[in-house]
């Protein structure tokens, strides 16, 4: 991901001088974020967050502690006497949990690897082509609207029905083979089938992270561009000065909740190639075919640990956004110079705008 | 509610003396005992659900309805589930482990049976109250488990040979082939026209999902051999067959089934057949209305799938229904089965949307054969059909043979060394 | 100058097109799948050879209820995005304006919301809603559907409002504006991109959402699209609908594309000639 490789200080060099008031942006903002920072605040931050946390305890929350609680138990044993399945399932502690390191070991591995392989290549290429698209709907202004509705569109195709379609075309004899005029069974295991399920994802979710970047592009107020202009800046330079480090938070939320969403991927691949593909089974196609032969257990403890893997990757990102997104203006952690020139500018095109 | 009292009593009386009467004429050994105990009483009268995928041609609700105009009080409500068949079967799952009633009447894929009994999802039902004995013995069969009836055939389905029956005729060959090396030989005749020559021979589905466990079943059941066992133990790793999946493995090597039947589900078969390209096509009984409609109509005819040395087995296909253990009402719905099952509401259901039935003699009314040609053919299929492997860890069962099988028809394994894998694999799901 | 700049213009044209040609083959291919007859379902000429709406009339068959389950998604996704974006806006404006203990917490429990598998979850909460009564009722799709896209629209949100510069509203309650006036006529017309880009997401992720929509009901007129889409079937168990399901995916995304196209012209607007005031 190029973004976090620019130095943070760099985007403000060029641009706070000629902004002008930046400067001197920083006293009051630290004033009055200190003001605000009340008891009263905290009853009022309360308030506002209390009914979105409540939502999720009782629909995501809940459900997942009976899955953690889940987790440690086993499969139901079958009596050999009566033919019957025993009502009770009995507790294996972190059993379903070592399995992973024995017998079943391998093919959890193998999905492991299959998710993380999915989401790198995935999300990667949603990016580029997201942000291409993004930068070009941006420029273009003649029927912005129509060309925003279109790249809509294979986001909007319900996955159920775009994964018929991808299977569709990645038929035997289907119109992707008619086209590159060689017959790949898409289907069958192997890269191929990996190839498949990539293109159908990158098609489907790039317009998410294009849309999302795109409105980012959009609040970035115009003068920024002029005086980077003024400053002699290229295109190029603009880009990776101005643009990037702007659209950053966007970008970074986008592209979290991508990966979010590459991780538990399952529609996909299950409806494109099929359940049980060593190729392509990621970690829900493990947890949901151990659930669907009533193994709930190790389905559940699957899924835990999926949970574990994408919390980590969403630590790491919660520290790169940290300072975009819950940093405290004044706080020791924060970059100065990006939030002076973010407030400096866009009040000043408030003010050409007033 | 006063008039439905009188009613449900001596009716659950009718139940209580009719399955003494199972006991007593029911296997000896404790199976039955274990049965009894679990017995259900069909008791309560009033509404109750039927569950199962939707029907684009109707009849289901159709027969629904004319029970529920006899039947005021106690209606029937058609639920709808997924066209997917694992969608259906995770549905019935979640209701049954929420313990939730709103599904009343099952309808099971055959397969499903010894799970759903095991798991006590399902309830034993009386088998003197169901005309068992006037249906087809195989299809009966896939209601059992350990023994006792937990479900009851309402549609069948065997798989069949679809041929070419113009270019056989044309190459000289003049009846359908009964073996798999006539098959061949009839298949080097007819590539030998002009007509024929880019055509491929044979396919089935051997795509990795449920239909290649179907497919591998009827190879080693073709050739002599089983999967499981009379006593329901694996028993694959044997020289019968090895040579049923080497059947499947030489044809892909040989070319005789043509490469990309290796992605082929029931559809793309079907495509392929229709569209020309092939000679010979195991399938089910649904593709004969629409093959006709192709351009192949009036060029093509079905027979009995072929075998090693004779006529093959057929794998089961078709659904029973089945009584929810948590559902409300069980005396209305015991009768509603019956309904449901009847030889008038298999003739509707043979009429209307084509489905096999399980009685006997509808095989051999002759205005029926006018309608559905094939069906002798497919009687003969059913009645040489041999179920999938009943197990109640089906699932599993299931995978492990499409892992193996895929692995040998890819080239990855040799047929002996998967079939060997196999026999561990099913040996051990059966111990858990 | 202008010859590059006329190339630039050029380019921009290439990359556009190249951009809605990406986007709109595949939807070309299930637009034109959908319109083939049943007969000739399988060919792939990249024009149907007879352009047939059979498809779209089995998609409207009485039997399937197709309308009435646009309908319920319509109310299901609707409701949903507006509730969502509600609590949504409120969390975020904490979150980018307030001061508080545990935001990061909070913020972080927030997001680890979403990132338990689904399929894992429904089981538990078809007990729940079972045991509550909600089966068969839009609150049992609505409140999941908004857990889901809460975590995004409220990371989104805050994102945008963070961008916004705080002196505008400390200018507008110097001007006699109180806290949340300020907010709602100096920071939500300036954040309307935003706000209407996360608006469209949280409806289409509403919109297509299936697993629980299809655990959570049994009765066919409350079940949303995706879930009447489910129960296609074809004449027997193994003959798969495709014609219909194509018709039905063209008849699900062209009318959230062209309310998509009507809502961002108005809302846009009139947000902004909101904020010239």
């Amino acid at each position: 991901m190029v973004d976090t490789k620019i130095p943070p200080g760099t985007a403000a060099d060029g641009p706070t001088g000629t902004a002008g008031g930046g400067g001197a942006a920083p006293a009051p903002v630290k004033a009055s974020k200190r003001a605000w920072a009340t008891a009263a605040s905290g009853r009022t931050a309360a308030l506002l967050v209390s009914p979105t946390l409540l939502v999720l305890t009782v629909v995501v929350l809940y459900p997942t502690i009976m899955a953690f609680k889940e987790s440690l138990y086993g499969a139901k044993g079958l009596d050999p006497e009566t033919g019957f399945i025993s009502d009770t399932e009995p507790f294996v502690g972190l059993q379903n949990y070592a399995d992973i390191f024995g017998e079943a070991g391998d093919r959890f591995w193998n999905a492991f690897w299959n998710t993380t392989f999915f989401t790198v290549t995935t999300v990667g290429l949603e990016t580029l082509i997201g942000v291409a698209m993004a930068l070009i709907m941006h420029r273009a202004f003649s029927g912005r609207a129509l060309i925003r509705a279109s790249i809509l569109i294979p986001w909007a195709v319900p996955t159920a029905i775009s994964g018929l379609l991808w299977r569709w075309i990645f038929n035997s004899d289907g119109i992707a083979n008619a086209l590159i005029g060689n017959q790949v069974l898409w289907t069958t295991e192997g890269f191929h089938a990996k190839v498949a399920v990539i293109i159908a994802e990158v098609w489907k979710t790039s317009p998410f992270i294009g849309l999302l970047v795109l409105a980012g592009l959009q609040v970035i107020p115009k003068e920024v561009y002029e005086a980077a202009r003024l400053d002699g800046a290229g295109p190029l330079a603009q880009f990776w000065r101005i643009t990037l480090p702007l659209v950053k938070p966007a970008l970074l939320v986008a592209v979290l909740f991508r990966c979010l969403d590459a991780l538990r991927m399952f529609d996909l691949p299950y409806l494109l190639i099929g359940a049980q593909k060593n190729s392509v089974e990621t970690l829900s196609m493990l947890a949901q075919n151990e659930a669907s032969n009533v193994r709930f257990g190790p389905a559940a403890a699957y899924a835990v640990l999926l949970f574990l893997y994408v919390f980590l990757i969403a630590l790491g990102f919660v520290r790169l956004l940290g300072a975009d997104l819950v940093g405290d203006v004044g706080g020791p952690a924060r970059p100065k110079g990006k939030s002076r020139l973010r407030r400096g500018s866009i009040r000043n095109s408030a003010e050409v705008s007033a | 509610m006063n008039a439905r009292i009188p009613r449900a009593l001596p009716c659950s009386a009718v139940l209580v003396a009719a399955g003494l009467v199972l006991t007593a004429c029911g296997s000896s050994d404790d199976s039955s005992s274990s049965g009894e105990s679990k017995s259900p009483s069909f008791s309560g009268r009033g509404p109750i659900t039927y569950a199962a995928a939707k029907d684009s041609s109707g009849v289901v609700q159709k027969v629904i309805d004319s029970w529920n105009k006899q039947h005021p009080k106690e209606k029937v409500t058609f639920v709808q589930l997924p066209a997917d068949v694992n969608q259906q079967r995770q549905q019935m799952i979640q209701n049954a482990e929420t313990k939730s009633d709103a599904y009343t009447v099952l309808s099971l894929d055959v397969v499903w049976t010894s799970e759903f009994a095991a798991h006590q999802w399902i309830d034993q039902l009386p088998a003197a109250q169901f005309p068992l004995d006037k249906m087809l013995k195989p299809t009966v069969e896939t209601g059992k488990y350990r023994d006792n009836l937990y479900a009851v055939p309402q549609a069948s389905d065997g798989g069949v040979l679809y041929y070419r029956s113009d270019l056989l005729k044309k190459a000289g060959v003049s009846a359908a082939p009964t073996t798999w090396a006539q098959m061949q030989a009839a298949c080097t005749k007819v590539k030998k026209l002009p007509e024929a020559k880019d055509m491929d021979c044979y396919a089935g589905q051997f795509q990795k999902y449920e239909g290649l466990t179907v497919n591998f079943a009827e190879a080693v059941n073709s050739a002599g051999g089983v999967i499981t066992n009379a006593d329901g133990k694996p028993n694959v790793d044997t020289p019968e067959a090895k040579k049923g999946l080497d059947f499947l493995v030489d044809s892909f090597k040989d070319g005789t089934i043509p490469k990309e039947a290796i992605t082929y589900q029931e559809e793309e078969g079907r495509q392929a057949f229709q569209s020309g390209k092939l000679v010979f096509l195991r399938n089910w009984p649904y593709v004969y209305s629409l093959a006709e409609k192709s351009k192949v109509a009036g060029k093509f005819a079905a027979a009995p799938l072929p075998g090693l040395t004779g006529a093959g087995s057929s794998s089961l296909g078709g659904h029973n229904v089945a009584l929810s253990s948590f559902a409300k009402n069980k005396a209305t719905a015991l009768d509603f089965m019956k309904f449901f099952t009847n030889e008038a509401s298999a003739t509707t259901f043979l009429k209307d949307a084509s489905l096999a039935p399980p009685y006997e003699a509808l095989y051999d009314d002759q205005a029926l054969v006018k309608q559905y040609p094939y069906l002798p053919v497919l009687k003969k299929s059913i009645l040489n059909a041999v179920p999938r492997p009943r197990v109640v860890q089906y699932g599993d069962a299931s995978s492990a043979i499409q892992q193996e099988a895929y692995a040998a028809l890819n080239g990855d394994k040799s047929s002996a060394q998967a079939l060997k894998d196999l026999q561990s694999e099913l040996q051990k799901s059966a111990a858990q | 100058m202008t010859a590059s700049v006329k190339w630039r213009t050029w380019l921009l044209y290439l990359g556009v097109a190249a951009v809605v040609a990406y986007c709109l083959a595949p939807f070309y291919w299930m637009l034109v799948s959908s319109l083939r007859r049943s007969s000739d379902i399988f060919d792939t000429s990249l024009l149907p050879t007879s352009v047939s709406f059979e498809n779209y009339r089995a998609v409207f068959s009485p039997s399937q209820g197709f309308g009435r389950a646009l309908l319920n998604s319509l109310i299901v996704s609707g409701t949903t995005t507006v509730l969502a974006l509600l609590l949504a806006t409120f969390t975020a404006y904490a979150m980018a304006r307030l001061q508080f203990r545990f935001k990061r917490l909070i913020l972080t429990l927030i997001i680890a919301t979403s990132m338990f598998p689904v399929v894992s979850i429904v089981v538990p909460l078809l007990k729940l809603f079972t045991d509550i009564g909600w089966i068969n009722t839009y609150q049992a799709m609505i409140v999941p559907s908004m857990s889901f896209v809460l975590p995004l629209a409220v990371w989104n949100l805050t994102t945008f409002f963070k961008q916004m510069p705080d002196e505008l509203e400390e200018a507008a309650m110097i001007d006699g504006c109180t806290r949340g006036q300020a907010f709602r006529k100096v920071i939500i017309p300036l954040a309307a991109p935003g706000i209407f880009t996360t608006a469209i997401i949280c409806f289409i992720a509403a919109w297509n959402e299936f697993l629980i929509a299809l655990s959570m009901t049994n009765r066919p007129s409350i079940q949303t699209a995706p879930v009447a889409i489910s129960k296609f079937a074809g004449a027997t168990q193994f003959d798969v609908p495709f014609g219909s399901q194509m018709a039905a995916g063209v008849l699900v995304t062209v009318p959230l594309v062209i309310m998509v196209l009507l809502f961002q012209r108005r809302i846009v607007a009139g947000l902004t000639a909101g904020a010239a005031k």
